[in-house]
């Protein structure tokens, strides 16, 4: 256990590993925001198309499920080929990432769009909103509760699976990893996986800070209670 | 402006039938009560006026212009429209809920707030409560800044699709009130669905008495459809007490105020007596009955009164006069004056001769 200590402490010690750890996290985070925003982009419209038109719904919620089963390594290697990109090229990554996203978000984003009140919708096409406008200040505003679950889940995901992308050569803190296995060196893994859980729950705590922000009117309604 | 159904039906794919060849117009300046049983077709007839439903054969006209000619949104944002449960945008202040329209319609923040704030006051709400979520309002608040976002339209047109019902009755009672309060100053034609007769005939200066199946019953004055009710469905909807909702049209002008003897509360002990003694304040108003025989030690106090019956203000319809005499302690209806200062009272076997005088069926 001593040496395993000093092992690492030699490990931290060097200028050039920090360095590299250092790149490897900004590369990670890239990595898995990127694909988070894009995703969430994604699946908001097909979800919106989706909540409109009822055989557009039955029609996404298969694709996404399907799409979510493809074994993450296969889609690395598979969208070269149908994008055209380098088989090391981290578009790769975010390309990938991103059809995981959209798809795991695609239920949540119905959820939240079902969970609107209806009488709040009525009310808004009432006073006289236009679709594109209702659904952009009404309908997806109030749909973030229910979402932010959603996108929380969708980023430990990807921050999990960029580690993946290590194993094609994409960077990130996955290189950590397979730099480690490879040279039998189990300090970089170690580094490794703290930092990527650490990621994960920093992220975690920057989203409910968001949703926190995005929501004033959210907490006011569970303190006021009815008068 | 008059708003009117021409041979409207509206038939869904299943082949329901929501509302079936509905003729009628809404006259100007008006309150018009569609009222039924659910599934009569009442809400779907409502929504097709502002375009939420649309016909499947026959035209809404707004003062003659047939609604489905134009843009949708810009109709709604001409027509106020209040929902069930307010339906309040729970993500914006109350004063940029009730400040929606103006700015869908274009006006600056400022001139579209500083609109809102007036529209507060005129239902009578703070101001102070502009900057709070609708979920820190009560119920009864909730439904005013759903009127006043309605009102905010400035548009002659008014749909109210059962506004009130979510509320408990004291506060839907007050709602109400407020509501004849605020046409008696605007002037607005309204289109007011409910289910409850009552508010019917309470709001109503004409109600529209639906069946299921979308077919219309009976249009008329509120005391038309209680006296002469159609067929059977009217007369049973109307409900067993509509002989004595009926008694809300009936002037009390031969009612003879009796003289009653009164004593007043904090006035040293009166004396015993063998009849039923008002309570009244300094200022004339009752505060209850003084049974017979009681006696009081020292002066006068609330402790020592028997608390009164509904209170009958003259002028008022009969209906006041006879429920006053009915409800009191003494059997004594208490009549009083405006400033609900006591006049005297009146005896329901009174009242009873006067409303057999009165030529019924008229």
């Amino acid at each position: 256990m001593g040496d395993f200590f000093a092992e690492l402490g030699r490990y931290l010690g060097s200028a050039n590993n920090r360095s590299q750890f250092f790149g490897d996290l900004l590369d990670h985070i890239y990595l898995s925001l990127v694909p988070l925003v894009l995703g969430l982009v994604i699946a908001v419209l097909a979800g919106w198309l989706g909540h409109r038109f009822a055989p557009v719904r039955s029609v996404l919620l298969v694709v996404s499920n399907l799409l979510y089963t493809i074994p993450s390594l296969a889609l690395f290697v598979v969208i070269p080929g149908i994008i055209g990109s380098k088989i090391l090229d981290s578009g790769n990554v975010i390309v990938a990432l991103t059809v995981y996203t959209s798809a795991l978000l695609v239920r949540p984003v119905l959820d939240a769009l079902d969970a609107v009140p209806p009488h709040v919708v009525a009310a808004a096409t009432a006073v006289g909103y236009k679709p594109t406008r209702k659904f952009l200040t009404v309908e997806l505003p109030l749909s973030v509760p229910v979402l932010a679950a959603g996108v929380r889940v969708a980023s430990v995901s990807n921050i999990s699976l960029v580690s993946v992308g290590a194993l094609i050569g994409t960077g990130g803190l996955g290189v950590l990893f397979t730099d480690g296995f490879q040279r039998e060196y189990f300090s970089p893994i170690v580094v490794g996986i703290v930092a990527t859980l650490l990621l994960a729950l920093i992220v975690d705590l920057v989203l409910v800070r968001l949703r926190k922000l995005l929501t004033p009117w959210d907490r006011v309604a569970t303190t006021a209670g009815a008068k | 402006m008059t708003i009117e159904f021409r041979g409207v039906t509206k038939r869904y794919p299943d082949g329901t039938v929501a509302v079936n060849d509905l003729n009628l117009t809404v006259e100007d300046g008006t309150i018009t009560v569609f009222v039924g049983p659910s599934g009569c077709g009442k809400t779907t007839s409502l929504r097709m006026i502002n375009r939420m439903v649309e016909p499947t054969s026959g035209s809404v006209l707004l003062d003659g212009k047939d609604v489905s000619d134009g843009d949708p949104a810009l109709l709604r944002r001409g027509i106020g429209y209040v929902i069930q449960h307010a339906g309040l945008f729970p993500h914006r202040t109350v004063l940029d809920n009730v400040a929606t329209v103006p700015l869908l319609s274009g006006w600056d923040k400022g001139k579209a707030r500083k609109r809102a704030a007036e529209l507060l006051e005129t239902v009578g709400l703070p101001s102070e409560l502009g900057k709070r979520y609708p979920a820190q309002l009560s119920g009864g608040q909730q439904q005013r800044v759903g009127v006043a976002r309605a009102l905010a339209a400035d548009s002659p047109v008014l749909l109210m699709d059962e506004p009130f019902s979510a509320v408990d009755p004291i506060v839907r009672e007050e709602l109400q009130d407020e509501l004849l309060r605020l046409q008696s100053q605007l002037g607005k034609t309204i289109v007011f669905v409910t289910h409850d007769i009552d508010e019917a005939v309470r709001l109503g200066d004409k109600i529209a008495v639906l069946r299921v199946g979308g077919v219309l019953a009976q249009y008329g004055t509120p005391s038309d459809v209680l006296r002469h009710p159609v067929d059977d469905f009217v007369a049973s909807f109307v409900g067993k007490d509509r002989g004595y909702r009926g008694l809300s049209f009936l002037s009390a002008d031969g009612i003879v105020v009796e003289d009653v003897e009164r004593v007043e509360v904090g006035e040293p002990s009166p004396g015993p007596s063998g009849e039923w003694r008002v309570a009244v304040n300094a200022g004339g108003q009752p505060r209850g009955w003084l049974r017979p025989g009681s006696t009081v030690d020292g002066a006068l106090t609330e402790s020592d009164l028997v608390a009164g019956g509904s209170l009958y203000v003259q002028g008022t319809p009969v209906r006041g006069a006879l429920d006053a005499a009915l409800s009191s302690p003494a059997s004594l209806g208490v009549v009083v004056d405006a400033d609900h200062k006591v006049l005297g009272v009146v005896r329901a076997k009174q009242v009873l001769e006067v409303i057999e005088a009165l030529p019924l069926g008229s």
